[in-house]
């Protein structure tokens, strides 16, 4: 079961990130729950300076960017 | 290097329309069809190109640099700079704000950055080349740079460090160690699709503006007589600039709405630099911007923020009516 969690104040990046990362988890058919984080105070406890970010099992996967569906399940599936 | 569009514009609108040349309708169209074709060209080149400066774009390197190396000022002009060259969502500038004075980066230097990041980005870039030209281009973001920096330097001389909110204060006193990151690193190949599909995104997400925006100016082309503006919005006129500041603060577009009708504006007649300082004041002053920062900043520093950026913005403004 992974823990994922997408770090971001709510603009359009951050919202395609969840729908890539939905998207990607289905893909990869593994068991995860996929927590939206939007508090900045929340946010900045992972010390990042760009969002949308991308952790899984509190681990800073991508920051800054829209991570691919393609990407995401290649995480997943990796470990 | 836009020729051929306009061959294109005009074969399509006195050609295939039938649409007589010189008249009112005819002219609207036929400034509708070019600009849009070369703005939309233009907005994916440039929001591509900046993609993948963002793609390589060390912004942690960048933070740990000017926290780490004293400049003698010269601090300002690079975080502005760096502002200038980071195309970031507009939702990151929370974190990077928080992030940078976390860092041990001055405040009046994390201003600079903050000033100058919306004001100078892919968008405005694109459809600058494409209505003004590239001369017009390098001189708004050379002042746009010049903003940041000047405006930053004025905020830091403030001492305004205890004016951010109690929980930013709380943060910075403990300083938390460097979040552990381990990003695979990926090809240039392998970062391009994303990169094509973020800059497709990106005028996806501003085309309607742009059409709006063209639309309107188009409209203004055919129909307002070359110099109308002249009467009314003179370079003498003392409070143009200001006015016209005022009036696009607290008008939330991003610049592809707007320029289209600020070119059409100054062909009109409006002069450069009261144009530029409208569109700055649209552009770089924004009320969503200022509700995010109401969560790290007081009332009050959100306002001196605003207050010295408008000063400068007039200052500019009638330093361009003066050189142009």
């Amino acid at each position: 079961m992974y823990h994922i969690k997408i770090l971001g104040t709510g603009c359009p990046k951050c919202k395609s990130t969840v729908t890539n990362t939905l998207e990607a988890v289905k893909l990869a058919g593994v068991e995860a729950e996929v927590i939206k984080v939007e508090d900045i105070q929340d946010i900045m406890a992972y010390n990042v300076l760009t969002t949308p970010v991308l952790v899984i099992d509190e681990q800073i996967k991508v920051k800054g960017r829209v991570p691919t569906v393609e990407e995401i399940k290649n995480l997943l599936t990796a470990q | 290097m836009f020729h051929w569009i306009q061959g294109f514009a005009d074969w399509l609108i006195y050609s295939v329309l039938g649409i007589t040349q010189h008249s009112k309708l005819g002219d609207a169209l036929n400034f509708f069809v070019y600009d849009t074709l070369k703005i939309l060209l233009l907005l994916f080149l440039i929001t591509f190109l900046m993609g993948i400066v963002n793609s390589y774009f060390p912004i942690d390197k960048i933070r740990n640099f000017l926290s780490r190396n004293k400049l003698y000022g010269g601090e300002y002009l690079l975080a502005s700079t760096f502002g200038a060259v980071t195309p970031f969502c507009s939702c990151s500038s929370v974190p990077l704000f928080i992030g940078f004075v976390k860092g041990g980066i001055p405040l009046g230097v994390t201003f600079a950055f903050l000033i100058t990041s919306p004001l100078v980005n892919e968008v405005a870039m694109a459809m600058f080349i494409g209505m003004f030209g590239l001369k017009t281009t390098v001189i708004y973001v050379a002042s746009g740079i010049l903003l940041g920096t000047i405006g930053g330097m004025i905020l830091g001389k403030m001492k305004l460090e205890p004016l951010l909110s109690e929980w930013v204060q709380k943060v910075l006193q403990n300083a938390q160690k460097e979040g552990e990151y381990e990003e695979v690193p990926l090809s240039f190949t392998q970062r391009l699709p994303g990169i094509a599909k973020e800059a497709f995104g990106i005028v996806k997400s501003v085309f309607i503006y742009v059409i709006i925006g063209i639309g309107i100016g188009a409209l203004m082309h055919g129909f307002i007589p070359t110099g109308f503006f002249e009467k009314y919005i003179t370079k003498e006129n003392p409070f143009a600039v200001p006015v016209a500041v005022v009036l696009g603060v607290p008008m939330y577009s991003n610049a592809a709405g707007v320029l289209p009708i600020i070119q059409v504006l100054v062909q009109k007649g409006v002069p450069l630099g009261t144009a530029i300082a409208f569109m700055m004041a649209v552009v770089g002053l924004s009320l969503p911007e200022a509700m995010l920062l109401k969560k790290v900043m007081s009332l009050k520093l959100i306002s001196l923020f605003f207050g010295v950026v408008i000063f400068c913005i007039i200052f500019l403004g009638y330093f361009f009516n003066w050189i142009f």
